[in-house]
């Protein structure tokens, strides 16, 4: 999924790095606001882990493979704002140092996988998580569902740009026809991962993770207390 | 409890490490979906050879390292240290930035009321249009 420099024009390039760019501006604001002692840790290690299952590619139909883009588990384990800012440093780091993914891709890459993948996987895994219990499998089937559906759409915002700009005269039809379907198979894996991960990070400690805070009873701060004021 | 998140984070990057030296290796080499779309669609040719094709860690082997089962573990092991630092700095940067930013004149906001208010943080202040860029 990581696009290398050729397959997209400059000016589609330019444009998505410059998308790329302000939205992660945004990212990087907003969380400075949210950021806790636990946070810088945790995004580190959600970085790392995102890296190090990118590396797994499995198998699906027909001489192709797939791997986990990350965006659905980076959002729901520590928020969108900060998840997009993992996936963007994972995409930086490989494709500086490991040469995977073209530099002047890369605004595309992060505008598909760390951008799009990120936030509208956590909209489907808020609206998922509405219709699904509140316990820590709802939660993790919310994440496995927020994973397929945002592999997909990342998938898809590839075809657009390819539409838009690509090289080597394939019909944007067909492009985006094939990017889904693929994808689609992709992200059943990407649905298992993310929901493994989601599950066994909520068993050992829920509070660490963003999208199960409702299922964390509110700490030491608030016991029970009488309500002090009223009428005197 | 900052204990515990450390033995956390710690058992975590060991997860990663291990998948990383030991599974990645094994990992299916087939074209991924989108090289499989553009060789079946015709435009995998487009394709410009990366500008750091030549770096030491390219395509997830290390350089010297001939054994490419090893290459590529050692290429995860050193590509998931890099992350985790690279992240959790810049998480540690972007919070002293912040508090910096919020109090020249308190010392530190250090009372946490921030593990309760998780999201009901306080009204963040965006009308100050004084971003106050860190020199340093």
């Amino acid at each position: 999924m990581h696009i290398p420099d050729g397959f997209i024009e400059a000016p589609t390039s330019i444009g998505a790095a410059a998308v790329s760019a302000g939205g992660l501006a945004v990212s990087l604001r907003r969380s400075a606001e949210v950021l806790e002692d636990k946070v810088a840790p945790m995004a580190g290690l959600v970085a790392a882990y995102v890296f190090a299952v990118q590396m797994l590619n499995f198998p699906v139909a027909g001489g192709t493979s797939g791997h986990l883009l990350g965006g659905a588990l980076a959002a729901v384990l520590v928020g969108p704002w900060v998840g997009s800012l993992c996936i963007a440093v994972v995409l930086a780091v490989q494709a500086l140092l490991f040469a995977d993914g073209g530099l002047s891709a890369l605004g595309l890459n992060v505008l598909n996988m760390a951008i799009v993948g990120v936030f509208a996987g956590y909209g489907v895994f808020l609206l998922a998580r509405r219709l699904l219990p509140a316990t820590g499998t709802g939660v993790a089937v919310a994440s496995g569902v927020a994973g397929l559906v945002s592999v997909v759409l990342a998938a898809l915002a590839f075809a657009a740009e390819y539409a838009l700009d690509g090289a080597g005269g394939a019909s944007p039809g067909r492009v985006f026809a094939a990017m889904g379907g693929v994808h689609l198979l992709i992200g059943v894996g990407e649905a298992v991962i993310t929901a493994m991960t989601v599950r066994a990070v909520v068993a050992v400690r829920p509070d660490l993770v963003h999208g199960a805070a409702h299922l964390v009873p509110v700490p030491q701060l608030d016991p029970p207390r009488v309500p002090v004021e009223d009428a005197a | 409890m900052r204990r515990r998140l450390g033995l956390f984070v710690a058992a975590g990057l060991l997860v990663a490490l291990a998948l990383a030296f030991f599974v990645g290796p094994g990992a299916s080499s087939s074209p991924d979906g989108l090289e499989r779309v553009a060789l079946d669609e015709g435009f995998a040719d487009e394709a410009d050879d990366h500008r750091l094709a030549d770096s030491p860690l390219a395509d997830y082997g290390v350089e010297g390292v001939d054994d490419e089962r090893l290459g590529t573990g050692l290429a995860g092991v050193v590509g998931v240290g890099v992350t985790f630092v690279v992240m959790a700095g810049l998480v540690l940067g972007l919070r002293a930035a912040a508090r910096r930013r919020r109090s020249p004149a308190e010392p530190g906001p250090d009372t946490d009321t921030a593990d309760a208010a998780t999201n009901a943080t306080a009204p963040a202040p965006d009308a100050q249009p004084e971003p106050q860029r860190g020199t340093g």
